[in-house]
């Protein structure tokens, strides 16, 4: 029979909580930092794949190719595989500092996966786009890139904003994947407390810094949702 | 001529829509097209303004061959306007943004100008008020009217309307007509596809019904209406006819 007690003890003490707590917060600041720098260009990967899978012009059939196989390989392997493989694998091919960090590296694993799933998000919210938009476009004598840059693309951000969000929070869970390779962020720096205690609170502790990031972003996203939701739902019906 | 069509052919896949359609239309000739759902009146249209590629044939404007390929269609779409059933209006922009978006970057005129056009055009069909709304905020017709603004601000030679008013309620197919008379005589050339027969015998210098791929009669409004020679223009005519659209 588990004893409360023990819970307690093991899971929520107090003391161990007041006594981590400080220290976690400094290494989640590494984990905000990482999502900060990876998210711009996560969101510029995932544009140009996605610009570039959705067009039409046949001189880009190689690249339209190269970029589908690209989005599958990342897609279909875990991000944490490539967190290893790019994030340990590159340093040690014998690069000089700075760039032969595992904090750089795993991030630039972030960034790869990432860009290809959103990518995704992105190439679903441009085929969503009504075909007559880009016929009425073009019949204006719009450009292929003019027309995906003033029409298509404005209103399929838009669609994809509550998708894109849901991917973030993701990314903010994920950055502690790094952690695996080094850098001591909060996930890291919880086990190291962890150890040196032989108390699981920091990681409770962990995990409550995490939901006060996620739930907040989360609950945004729903709301968007249903606002996005409501707006489409009052113009298609007339 | 303007507009010719020369042995225009184009099919999706198996489906011969277009079998080799021969055309001629004057400058400010207003002509419609006519026939059943699925007869072509739609992909017609969009060869004209090279949305559709043709299979075979050529199309002209002012003798000079259009459909060749490899032919930049964006300075051919400038002089060829189209305004469609339905989503025609770019939904995150503004009336006044939706018509000097190509002003400001197809034809390059500075914002005040392209400004200058829109609030003259909007103003000329009612719209005046309406310039800084977005598209769901208007009607329907409201919505169409502005769509024909757009497309009219480019400076159009020809101007191309596919059932501008199938998608629109009862009530608001009259003011949408009303452009359209309106522009009759301006001296702009129409191809007008419609279901509305009424509208097509009063507009129309010329009609023609389309079946099996082709012009299968054509002639003036009261021709085609009251005395028409072949026989599926005559079984077309009944059948709307049943269902009171006449
Ligand atoms: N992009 C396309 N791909 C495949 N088939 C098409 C395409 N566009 C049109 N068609 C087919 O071509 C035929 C003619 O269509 P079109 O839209 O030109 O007819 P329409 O006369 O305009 O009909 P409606 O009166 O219903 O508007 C139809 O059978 C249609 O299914
Ligand atoms: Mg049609």
């Amino acid at each position: 029979m588990p004893r409360w007690d023990r819970v307690r003890e093991s899971f929520f003490n107090g003391e161990r909580l007041v006594d981590s707590f400080p220290r976690l917060l400094d290494a989640f600041v590494l984990d905000i930092k990482i999502f900060a720098w990876s998210t711009p260009a996560i969101i510029a990967l995932a544009l140009v794949l996605a610009i570039t899978r959705s067009s039409r012009n046949p001189a880009l059939f190689p690249i339209r190719i190269f970029v589908i196989g690209y989005i599958d390989i990342m897609r279909g392997v875990p991000v944490i595989l490539w967190i290893y493989l790019i994030g340990f694998g590159v340093p040690g091919v014998g690069l000089e500092r700075p760039f032969n960090s595992p904090l750089l590296w795993g991030s630039v694993a972030l960034v790869l996966t990432y860009g290809a799933y959103i990518a995704e998000v992105f190439r679903a919210g441009i085929d969503s786009v009504h075909e007559s938009q880009r016929a009425a476009s073009r019949s204006l004598g719009l450009s292929n890139s003019q027309t995906m840059r003033f029409v298509i693309l404005p209103q399929a951000i838009r669609r994809v904003v509550p998708p894109l969000m849901n991917d973030l929070v993701s990314l903010q869970k994920d950055v502690a994947l790094v952690s695996l390779i080094g850098p001591i962020e909060l996930l890291r720096q919880a086990g190291i407390d962890k150890a040196k205690f032989a108390n699981f609170t920091p990681y409770v502790a962990a995990a409550i810094i995490f939901l006060m990031i996620t739930i907040p972003l989360t609950r945004t996203t729903d709301y968007l949702l249903a606002r996005e939701r409501k707006r489409t739902s009052a113009t298609r019906v007339r | 001529m303007k507009l010719e069509l020369r042995n225009v052919r184009k099919s999706f896949e198996e489906r011969v829509v277009l079998a080799g359609i021969n055309l001629e239309v004057k400058a400010g000739e207003v002509v419609s097209f006519i026939g059943s759902s699925g007869s072509g009146k739609t992909t017609l249209l969009r060869c004209v303004n090279l949305l559709e590629p043709i299979d075979d044939g050529a199309i002209f404007l002012d003798g000079d061959e259009i459909s060749s390929v490899g032919r930049d269609p964006n300075p051919v779409r400038r002089r060829i306007g189209i305004v469609f059933q339905s989503f025609n209006l770019f939904p995150h922009m503004s009336v006044r943004r939706n018509i000097t978006l190509a002003l400001t970057q197809v034809v390059e005129k500075s914002a005040d100008e392209a400004n200058e056009i829109a609030s003259s055009l909007l103003k000329r069909f009612g719209l005046g008020e309406k310039i800084d709304a977005y598209p769901d905020q208007l009607s329907g017709g409201q919505q169409q009217r502005v769509a024909i603004v757009r497309a009219l601000a480019m400076s159009p030679e020809v101007l191309l309307l596919d059932e501008i008013t199938s998608a629109l309620d009862p009530e608001l197919v009259g003011e949408v007509l009303d452009v359209v008379r309106e522009l009759k005589g301006s001296g702009i050339t129409m191809l007008i596809a419609t279901h509305e027969m009424n509208f097509a015998r009063e507009i129309s210098d010329r009609v023609c019904f389309l079946a099996s791929g082709l012009v299968a009669e054509q002639g003036s409004p009261t021709q085609i209406f009251s005395n028409p020679t072949d026989e599926r223009t005559k079984q077309f005519l009944r059948r709307v006819q049943a269902v009171g659209k006449t």
